[in-house]
């Protein structure tokens, strides 16, 4: 038993923070957000850092990082709001690594290079977050896989170079279910930003060219897993965030002549934020952790239903004891709240989860 | 990181887990897991079975009695005995009163005491909360007069658990009312049920059961040999007693196997998605509660301090748990039904209650985190 990050997890966590501190600050990411939506100069740094081939293993230009090795980062980038598509850069390469042919794989280094750009194209609109509701189609005529369908709200598409996209394949596994790989070339975009500021698309395939990456539904849904595991993390960072600034209010907003935090009917309620942050804290390890181990549905469920009320609890409550300056967009919380809202429902929301949970 | 006990951990959950299951005898067994009533004889049973085989005071040195075990052994038998549903051990002597006289009693004191209290010749209960001093404890007023070789000892105390069972009580009196600071004035007394002057009478609470009581105090005699620590070192000892032994507070084993009894005693309500989220959700409320309690004991271990004030939060989740399980278990009840398993599942949700408000209730551990934690 040992809830600490290991030396070099927690190095690494160290430097992505320095990193932030220094150059993603609030009024840096605003510029961000309000420019293209993403920064190049950052996705950089994050390649220099050694992030895009944490997740990959040593044969491809990565260290062999699970999680647990993620986890910490991910928090750095939730305490930070940090917009740049990381999260579905690392299911992509997670998934080409998984089944990817020898040149999908041999392409790899570029991407830990930072010099290509990967996305993850499964949602479809209207099918919530059914793991198989897959309507895209895959055909194969002449030796060449096209597909045809709409995929949603697809994070990181527009700056993106290629997508792993899932598929129904008319010859594949018994579910149907496929993945392929598709440059953003051959498809078709429509962009938006999203509640919480990063940027979107609506990705339209009208027999758009794809290559084939082996997997059907299960290394589909390690993938999900993977990245719910993630997101709960990253919330517990956002989570932290929206604690430690609504604390830091508390203690210096001052009304009826004395600062605020000396009601008591708003210490309980902090208290119960932090409690809150701290039983999700517990649930994201429990995550990470059984990711690495090969996977544990019921225990990640359990972890997002926990990480979805959490998040939900944190952001309206920090909102809250804010006041009117809660509401503005000046401040970082609301900001955070936008995040932590969109965390709260991606990659299922805690009803979704609540009946995987029961049903397993 | 790594959520998992080490194999020899592992390996000393299953003896103690073999162990209880041969031990645990069958009608005590039974009576805990059908809510029914513990006489003073079950409890004492039970406790001088674990005395028997050297487990009934874990924390205590070795040369009192103690088992020697880590912090991390001690959690795991602790939450192996509410896990295999055994009478709960008596806290006020084990854990409180012990250590007490552990940390501050004379060597006479520890002779005296702690070896009745290990075989459990002595029951004993706490004097703490008055009328007028719940939360607010250090407004006490139960007065201690110091006249030659006894201090004369008047005034009430109530919610005093089990005192109809005891034959010795712990005390915090006010031995000097003058000090400005009012915690300077109280001291920690023990005091022989049987001495004149004291009189227990019962309250009885929602559920109809007779648990705490009233213990008044009429001219009682006390030698001055049973003072613990100095004369108006009371709330030393009080806050010291406050810090420790608090690990096992959420009582994760305890409601672990609340969750499986209710699951398999609800499996026909399963199918009832209002029902089952209900349930799911307080299931996962548990399992972080759990991982958070492991968190603190990682954090303990290896710092080797006592846990910081933040482990409040254990108590506040793990009562309000409890109390979610016995609320759903009543509702997994046939309204209509009247045998006395739905009686005691009924009595059970209305005792629970209580587990919000004693021992600190759950507003005055927000306290402490907001003050102690966040600095508020």
């Amino acid at each position: 038993m040992n809830f600490d990050y290991n030396e070099e997890q927690q190095l690494l966590a160290d430097s992505v923070r320095r990193y932030l501190a220094k150059a993603y600050d609030f009024e840096s990411r605003k510029k961000i957000v309000a420019g293209q939506g993403w920064s190049a100069e950052a996705w950089a740094q994050f390649a220099e850092m050694g992030l895009m081939g944490l997740p990959l293993s040593a044969e491809h230009g990565g260290f062999g990082g699970g999680a647990v090795d993620l986890m910490g980062v991910m928090e750095a980038f939730g305490e930070a709001l940090v917009v740049e598509p990381y999260l579905p850069l690392v299911l992509a390469v997670r998934l080409i690594e998984r089944g990817g042919s020898a040149a999908q794989r041999e392409a790899l280094p570029r991407v830990v290079e930072g010099k290509t750009r990967l996305a993850f194209a499964h949602n479809e609109k209207g099918t919530r977050f059914a793991l198989d509701a897959v309507r895209t189609q895959a055909s194969r005529k002449d030796g060449r896989w096209r597909l045809d369908g709409e995929k949603a709200a697809v994070v990181g598409a527009s700056s993106a170079d290629q997508l792993v996209v899932s598929a129904r394949a008319q010859e594949s596994n018994e579910a149907g279910i496929a993945l392929f790989l598709v440059d953003t070339g051959k498809v078709s975009l429509q962009t938006y930003r999203t509640m919480d500021e990063r940027l979107a698309s609506d990705v339209v395939l009208r027999g758009a060219d794809a290559e084939p990456v082996e997997g059907g539904l299960g290394a589909l849904g390690e993938a999900l897993d993977l990245g719910t595991a993630l997101v709960c993390a990253e919330a517990v960072g956002a989570m932290k965030f929206a604690c430690d600034t609504t604390l830091e209010y508390l203690k210096t907003r001052k009304q009826f002549g004395v600062p605020i935090g000396t009601f008591q009917a708003l210490q309980h309620r902090i208290v119960d934020l932090y409690i809150s942050l701290e039983q999700a804290r517990s649930m994201a390890c429990l995550a990470a952790s059984k990711a690495d181990a090969g996977g544990d549905p019921r225990s990640i469920s359990a972890a997002k239903i926990r990480i979805a009320d959490a998040a939900r609890h944190v952001s309206q409550e920090a909102v809250q004891l804010h006041g009117g300056m809660g509401m503005s967009e000046e401040l970082k919380v609301s900001h955070a709240f936008r995040r932590l809202t969109v965390l709260a429902r991606e990659f299922g929301d805690a009803d979704h989860h609540l009946a995987r949970f029961a049903a397993l | 990181m790594d959520l998992n006990y080490s194999a020899e951990e592992l390996a000393f959950r299953d003896e103690v887990r073999a162990w209880l299951r041969a031990n645990l005898p069958q009608d005590l067994r039974e009576k805990v897991e059908n809510y029914q009533h513990l006489s003073r004889d079950d409890l004492m049973r039970w406790h001088r079975t674990l005395a028997k085989k050297g487990w009934v005071a874990p924390a205590w040195p070795k040369e009192w009695g103690g088992t020697g075990w880590n912090v991390v052994q001690r959690y795991i038998f602790d939450e192996e005995l509410g896990y295999a549903g055994t009478p709960p051990i008596i806290p006020f002597g084990i854990t409180m009163c012990a250590a007490v006289l552990l940390r501050f009693g004379t060597e006479a004191q520890k002779k005296r005491f702690l070896p009745r209290i290990y075989d459990g010749d002595d029951f004993w209960c706490q004097g703490y909360s008055e009328p007028g001093s719940g939360s607010d404890l250090a407004s006490l007023k139960t007065k201690a007069v110091r006249q030659g070789d006894h201090y004369v000892v008047n005034g009430q105390k109530i919610w005093t658990t089990l005192a109809h069972y005891a034959d010795w009580i712990f005390c915090l009196v006010r031995t000097d009312p003058t000090l400005e600071k009012r915690q300077e004035g109280i001291s920690f007394l023990l005091m022989d049920m049987k001495t004149p002057g004291i009189t227990v009478r019962p309250l009885i609470l929602m559920d109809g059961a007779h648990e705490v009581n009233e213990v008044f105090f009429d001219d009682v005699k006390v030698p001055v040999e049973n003072l613990v620590h100095e004369e108006g070192k009371g709330w030393t000892v009080a806050k010291y007693l406050l810090g420790h032994e608090r690990m096992n507070t959420g009582r994760v084993g305890e409601s672990r196997r609340q969750l499986a009894r209710l699951k398999e005693y609800a499996r026909g309500m399963m199918q009832d998605p209002r029902w089952r989220d209900r349930l799911s959700r307080l299931e996962v409320e548990l399992t972080a509660l759990e991982i958070t309690n492991l968190r603190f004991l990682d954090r303990m271990r290896r710092s080797g301090q006592p846990p910081g004030a933040d482990v409040s939060m254990l108590k506040i989740k793990g009562t309000e748990i409890q109390q979610g399980l016995a609320e759903l278990m009543m509702d997994a009840t046939d309204p209509a039904a009247s045998d006395p398993l739905a009686e005691a599942v009924r009595k059970r949700y209305l005792s629970m209650r209580k587990t919000t408000i004693y021992a600190g209730s759950n507003e005055i551990q927000r306290n402490i985190i907001a003050k102690m934690t966040l600095g508020l």
